[in-house]
């Protein structure tokens, strides 16, 4: 008989921490070693006897039986009933204990076990620290992060101060299932901060990166999204630009827009006016703000200028088309897509090219007289970068804003030389974060829009418990202009 | 019945911290508010049925009973026999549980007695906080 025990200190109430253990079918949410879990015939997850059916990322099948569940005690047992690892006569028990000192967790993982002999190290290795210490760092990663988090903390309903909503988790990295829903209560504005209760909510393919893992901006479980509308409920002390009732709108770091109510920074979030409605600001505020600041501040686009947009008939690329037509500039439009070429010449494109047969350089330079564009709009990134170089202007600009198909990679600064280029590579992040950048850029936005200048064109409407649907079309590339979400 | 409970986390190893606290005549030498301390008559310190009587640095004297020392549990259990503080059937319960997780010790200490229900609230005060918790900081200080 091999016994095995480990345990831990978790920096969070009891409660908190037994929350995520009690659901014997939600490890599949937490733990790092399981993919997917459910519960046989159909019995509810604290169903004493019940038996969860669960995978290992490494694909082997085990099943498991709820032997006890007390409240009392935070604790529960539960049997191996049929594994494709060796574990034989496997009992173990997970225990929880108050540490009184600070309001933090002891936590105790024990189990005793067979397994064939020449496997005891090898098994009790798997079982002490694939297991049992990989759960605890995964959970504590957890609790310790909603415990911090003022803006989406589960705490206490009886708090009446606190604003119900209704926001979406990324319980894990992965694909669009990952989504869950959730009762969250936002607490009331510190000094500083405002509550909204939101309407609608921007779907953004970086909120796909978010989801996925491939950008860290997010860790599991955390609310994505980056830019909402919506009205004012409270603000905290010391904000004097906004006050309660008022129409608000924002896009902008932390993540955390998936929700119908968010307490947050207020220096980040504008006033709208009332021409603009919450649909086309929580559509347009992000793209609306990254088109403001490529044109105006990046490289100030002039009447007589050859731009070169790619994805014109996408969410920036259509708003640089039709405000750079306005500034008086000569737009062409380079799209991969013959399906795409009419809605870029409705996005304000003058030429719209397909490279093929014929190379991107050589169509801009047959469309310019030979000189090439002064200035190239390019997120395309690694299958781009070489031949917008080719098709800039002397002392032509690149601005590079995005990487859609993968890194650029090392490029020899010397070989700009043959054309004198500038070549720019912005940052959101860096145009957005004081309240004064926000307050210029969204004047010109929202200036742009009530005078028609440019039209923010959202096409999808999802409630916001179909975050997953939203991103299954994003990711599909089915959807043309804005997606946006909306609350009840 | 009211009830006291009271737990910490001492960063030493479980054997040191129950090396200090098992010798049941030891609580001069590590707790704070414990003047000193002797066993009656002529049982060891660590024999199940012995009575420390010690004075508290307040004046307070107070005879207590071992009543199980277990140190495959790290576990003792007592009871009052004696004491200033107005309570009846006092049984405390002292229990030690390593932490693998950084090799520290896990400590817990609980007790429960009768009283004037009047007196509950402050006297689960004075033992959680003036007794139980004073003594884990002095053990968190100690290691």
């Amino acid at each position: 008989m091999i016994k095995v025990n480990r345990s831990t200190v978790i920096d969070a109430p009891i409660s908190a921490v037994w929350d995520v253990l009690r659901d014997f079918n939600g490890h599949d949410r937490w733990h790092p070693a399981v993919s997917y879990s459910h519960i046989e015939n159909a019995l509810r997850a604290d169903q004493v006897g019940n038996v969860r059916n669960f995978s290992l990322t490494g694909g082997e099948n085990v099943r498991e039986q709820l032997l006890t569940l007390s409240d009392k005690e935070h604790s529960f047992r539960y049997r191996i009933v049929s594994s494709d690892i060796p574990l034989e006569n496997y009992v173990a028990e997970v225990s929880l204990r108050p540490v009184t000192d600070r309001d933090r967790t002891f936590w105790s993982w024990s189990s005793q076990f067979e397994t064939p002999p020449g496997l005891e190290q090898e098994m009790q290795q798997l079982v002490a620290q694939g297991v049992y210490e990989a759960g605890f760092e995964a959970v504590r990663s957890i609790v310790e992060t909603r415990t911090r988090s003022q803006e989406h903390s589960i705490t206490s309903a009886s708090d009446s101060k606190q604003e119900n909503g209704t926001a979406m988790v990324v319980g894990r990295y992965g694909g669009p299932e990952v989504f869950r829903k959730e009762l969250i209560l936002a607490p009331p504005p510190k000094a500083g901060q405002v509550r909204i209760r939101q309407r609608a909510i921007g779907v953004n393919y970086i909120d796909v990166y978010c989801r996925s893992g491939y950008f860290r901006l997010l860790n599991p479980p955390e609310v994505p999204g980056l830019e909402a509308a919506g009205q004012v409920i409270d603000v905290g002390e010391g904000v004097t630009h906004l006050s309660p009732g008022q129409r608000v709108a924002y896009a902008c770091l932390p993540i955390g827009a998936y929700t119908s109510v968010r307490t947050m920074d207020a220096a980040m979030v504008v006033s709208l006016p009332d021409s603009i409605d919450d649909v086309t600001a929580a559509g347009g505020m992000l793209k609306g703000i990254t088109a403001e600041f490529l044109l105006h501040q990046v490289h100030r686009v002039c009447s007589g200028e050859t731009i070169l947009v790619y994805a014109p008939a996408g969410g920036v690329g259509s708003l640089l088309c039709q405000w750079a037509r306005h500034l008086g500039a000569t737009v062409i439009g380079a799209t991969s897509s013959p399906r795409k070429v009419q809605a870029a010449y409705d996005a304000g494109a003058h030429h719209v090219i397909t490279p093929g047969d014929i190379g991107l350089a050589d169509q801009v330079r047959d469309l310019t007289d030979g000189k090439g564009a002064d200035v190239i709009y390019d997120a395309v990134g690694h299958d781009s970068f070489a031949q917008s170089v080719a098709a800039l202007a002397d002392r032509g600009h690149l601005v590079s804003y995005g990487q859609a198909s993968g890194d650029i990679g090392a490029w020899d600064i010397g070989s700009l030389a043959a054309m004198s280029a500038t070549i720019s590579r912005p940052n959101y992040a860096h145009y957005t974060d004081t309240q004064d950048k926000i307050a210029s850029s969204t004047q010109r936005l929202f200036d742009a829009i009530e005078k028609s200048i440019i039209r923010v064109n959202v096409e999808h409407r999802y409630d916001l418990q179909h975050a997953g649907d939203a991103h299954r079309a994003l990711q599909a590339r089915e959807t043309t202009g804005s997606t946006i979400l909306l609350t009840e | 019945m009211p009830a006291v409970y009271t737990s910490a986390v001492i960063d030493a190893p479980v054997t040191r911290v129950w090396g200090t606290i098992r010798d049941f005549n030891a609580l001069p030498s590590w707790h704070p508010v414990v003047a000193d301390s002797r066993i009656e008559g002529a049982a060891a310190s660590d024999q199940v049925g012995c009575v420390r009587a010690f004075s508290l640095k307040d004046g307070g004297f107070i005879r207590e009973r071992l009543l199980a020392l277990s140190d495959y549990d790290y576990c003792c259990i007592y009871s009052i026999l004696e004491s200033p503080m107005g309570v009846k059937n006092y049984i405390a319960t002292l229990k030690l549980t390593p932490i693998t997780d950084g090799d520290r010790t896990f400590a817990e200490w609980s007790a429960e007695f009768e009283c004037d229900p009047a007196q509950a609230s402050a006297l689960i005060e004075q033992i959680g906080q003036g007794v139980f918790q004073s003594g884990f900081d002095a053990l968190k200080q100690r290691f």
